[in-house]
């Protein structure tokens, strides 16, 4: 039976991966929605600049992401010291830089299908909104998100899986600390280059591929449920 | 009441539109690519003119002059769209409360009433995507009407829709029309709707408003014909129903003096119609005719008539004060020696009065308050 209870150190991992996921996600999906927003609906000076910021992160190395955080966000970078000084905050060599790391790779995957699903609301629906007394916020909240719904949740489920498994970004910019920066995908790093490793590494897996597939059918159910309900012929 | 007087550009396009409605139903009548769907959405706010001013009873929802420009959500115009519109993703129930739980516009009309003018009450909870063309836009009238507007703007609302269903919703527009009790502006390029339904006409052509007045008159000029359209130029003639004979399934309209027979009407006496009469659907005669089948043949007094190069003829004939008008040829004009002021008697051939044409009068006393 021991062989299939998790052990301390696995259990710390999956709790702070969900935990790091969970935080980027959190943080980083209001401001993709309202990101895909302005670019599927506005044109304004400097639209193809902020698209080409956004989708940075899909083309860097992750390792130049994770430094370019280190030389930011670090002790010594210039938003790290302020944050140190004005708030005492920091995001070096704890979770929360794991988060941030995590939400900035996570970022252009969750823009990409929330921007497209905003695409496929028609705009006139809004001008319907508005003649009948909506502003637009209300337009917003009422009409066009409930009707990309499914977008974001797509845009959720991709960010939340890239968030889990962020590697890269995470290992350069807060290192790989047990119980603090040390996720799934560290710690799975981490058993490979033990010399008798191979047992923990086949259980993180194994972990891995149970959370990823939980994940996976919950989104589809979502989903679906959510197709329903915009309903009748027009899904 | 209705008053635009509005310079834009919509494109490559220059809209120059000017004109004046009692109140009622005002159609905007035109061929597409005429400008009609860029002045309705001028005058909901949904674009802005370059100068000019409109004002709907009195409130100046835009003035270049004085600097006003009201949003689209202040301007409180009921917007029926050409494509719905409805929110795919809400209750046939909450698209139509929209406006007051989404638009904070309580408004003073009573939900339960429209749901009963437009024949609602079994699609409540139905979705959007499971309804049939015509229901969609008996829907989207209702919305617009519980947004509490000022003005109701229909924009070829039966366009999208086949003849079966344009047959479906036409007598909830009927009723909307006289029961309102708000003016309306109701867009569409087909003089049948236009004739049945409208008070005011304002034709608008290429960008321009050449003309614009009560339909009757409208309808009667032969100068427009190039934006009314040859073929369905017609008169009207309003009329009561004075008699109905159900062993000839004929009824009698009285149309001041002269008595119109028409078959299979949907009527009862007392009832106030309007006939529209198509130009080719009447003949001209010097006598009385006898042993002839058509039954509606009266006297006349021939007040225009209007040649242009071609065979045809426009003729206007003067009915008890009323105007007729027929298409007849140049040859005939000239064979029967018709000239203005002459007496005629003019021939309507009864088939030629269907009952698409016919509609409740909009007399300022039929109009009641929802």
């Amino acid at each position: 039976m021991e062989f299939f209870s998790l052990q301390p150190g696995e259990l710390q991992a999956l709790l702070l991966t969900l935990k790091v996921a969970a935080t980027a996600l959190i943080v980083a999906l209001p401001i993709a929605v309202l990101v895909a927003y302005l670019l599927a609906r506005t044109r304004f000076a400097g639209h193809g600049i902020v698209n080409a910021l956004v989708h940075l992160p899909l083309v860097l190395p992750p390792v130049v992401t994770g430094y370019v955080l280190l030389l930011t966000f670090g002790r010594k970078g210039a938003v790290g010291t302020f944050l140190e000084n004005t708030l005492g905050f920091s995001f070096a060599f704890n979770w929360t830089g794991a988060a941030l790391a995590a939400g900035v790779m996570a970022f252009p995957l969750m823009v990409r299908p929330i921007r497209i699903s905003f695409e496929t609301v028609d705009p006139k629906l809004e001008e319907a909104a508005k003649s009948l007394g909506a502003h637009r916020l209300t337009a917003f909240f009422t009409i066009t998100l409930p009707l990309a719904l499914p977008g974001v949740l797509g845009g959720a489920i991709l960010g939340f899986a890239k968030a889990m498994g962020e590697f890269g970004a995470t290992i350069t910019f807060v290192s790989n600390i047990p119980g603090e920066t040390r996720t799934l995908a560290l710690a799975l790093y981490t058993a490979t280059q033990t010399p008798s490793g191979d047992l923990a590494a086949f259980r993180l897996t194994a972990i891995a591929l149970v959370v990823a597939f939980a994940a996976l059918i919950a989104s589809e159910l979502l989903v679906r449920r959510l197709r329903k309900r915009v309903g009748g012929g027009h899904a | 009441m209705l008053d635009v007087d509005i310079t834009g550009r919509v494109g490559a396009m220059e809209l120059q539109a000017a004109f004046k409605s009692s109140g009622g139903v005002t159609s905007l009548f035109g061929q597409s690519g005429a400008g009609k769907t860029s002045l309705t959405n001028m005058i909901a706010g949904l674009l802005t003119p370059l100068r000019g001013r409109i004002s709907v009873n009195g409130t100046t929802l835009f003035d270049a002059g004085k600097g006003i420009n009201l949003s689209v959500q202040k301007r409180r115009v009921g917007h029926v769209f050409q494509d719905a519109r409805l929110f795919p993703h809400l209750s046939v129930k909450a698209n139509l409360t929209y406006a007051r739980w989404a638009g904070r516009r309580p408004g003073t009309r009573d939900m339960d009433e429209v749901v009963d003018l437009l024949g609602l009450g079994n699609l409540l909870e139905r979705m959007p995507g499971t309804l049939s063309g015509g229901e969609k836009q008996r829907v989207a009238i209702g919305r617009a009407l519980l947004s509490d507007p000022r003005l109701l703007i229909m924009d070829e609302p039966l366009a999208n829709l086949d003849q079966a269903r344009r047959n479906d919703i036409l007598p909830y527009l009927d009723r909307l029309c006289v029961e309102a009790g708000i003016p309306i502006l109701y867009v569409s390029h087909s003089i049948e709707e236009v004739a049945r339904l409208s008070n005011t006409l304002v034709i608008l052509s290429e960008g321009t408003t050449p003309a614009f007045g009560p339909v009757a008159d409208m309808l009667a000029r032969t100068d427009l014909g190039k934006a009314t359209g040859r073929h369905e130029a017609g008169g009207l003639l309003e009329g009561k129903v004075a008699r109905i004979n159900p062993d000839w399934g004929l009824t009698d309209v009285d149309i001041g003096g002269a008595v119109l027979q028409i078959p299979d009407m949907a009527a009862e006496v007392g009832d106030a119609v309007r006939l529209r009469i198509r130009a080719r659907d009447v003949a001209l005669a010097l006598y009385p005719p006898e042993g002839l089948s058509i039954r509606n043949a009266f006297e006349a007094t021939i007040s225009s008539i209007s040649s242009e190069t071609g065979p045809y003829a426009e003729i206007l004939c003067s009915v008890q004060g009323q105007t007729l008008r027929a298409r007849i040829t140049r040859a005939s004009v000239a064979d029967l020696d018709l000239y203005p002021g002459r007496n005629v008697t003019v021939l309507i051939k009864s088939v030629a009065i269907d009952r698409r044409q016919r509609t409740q009068m909009h007399g300022e006393g039929a109009k009641v308050p929802l």
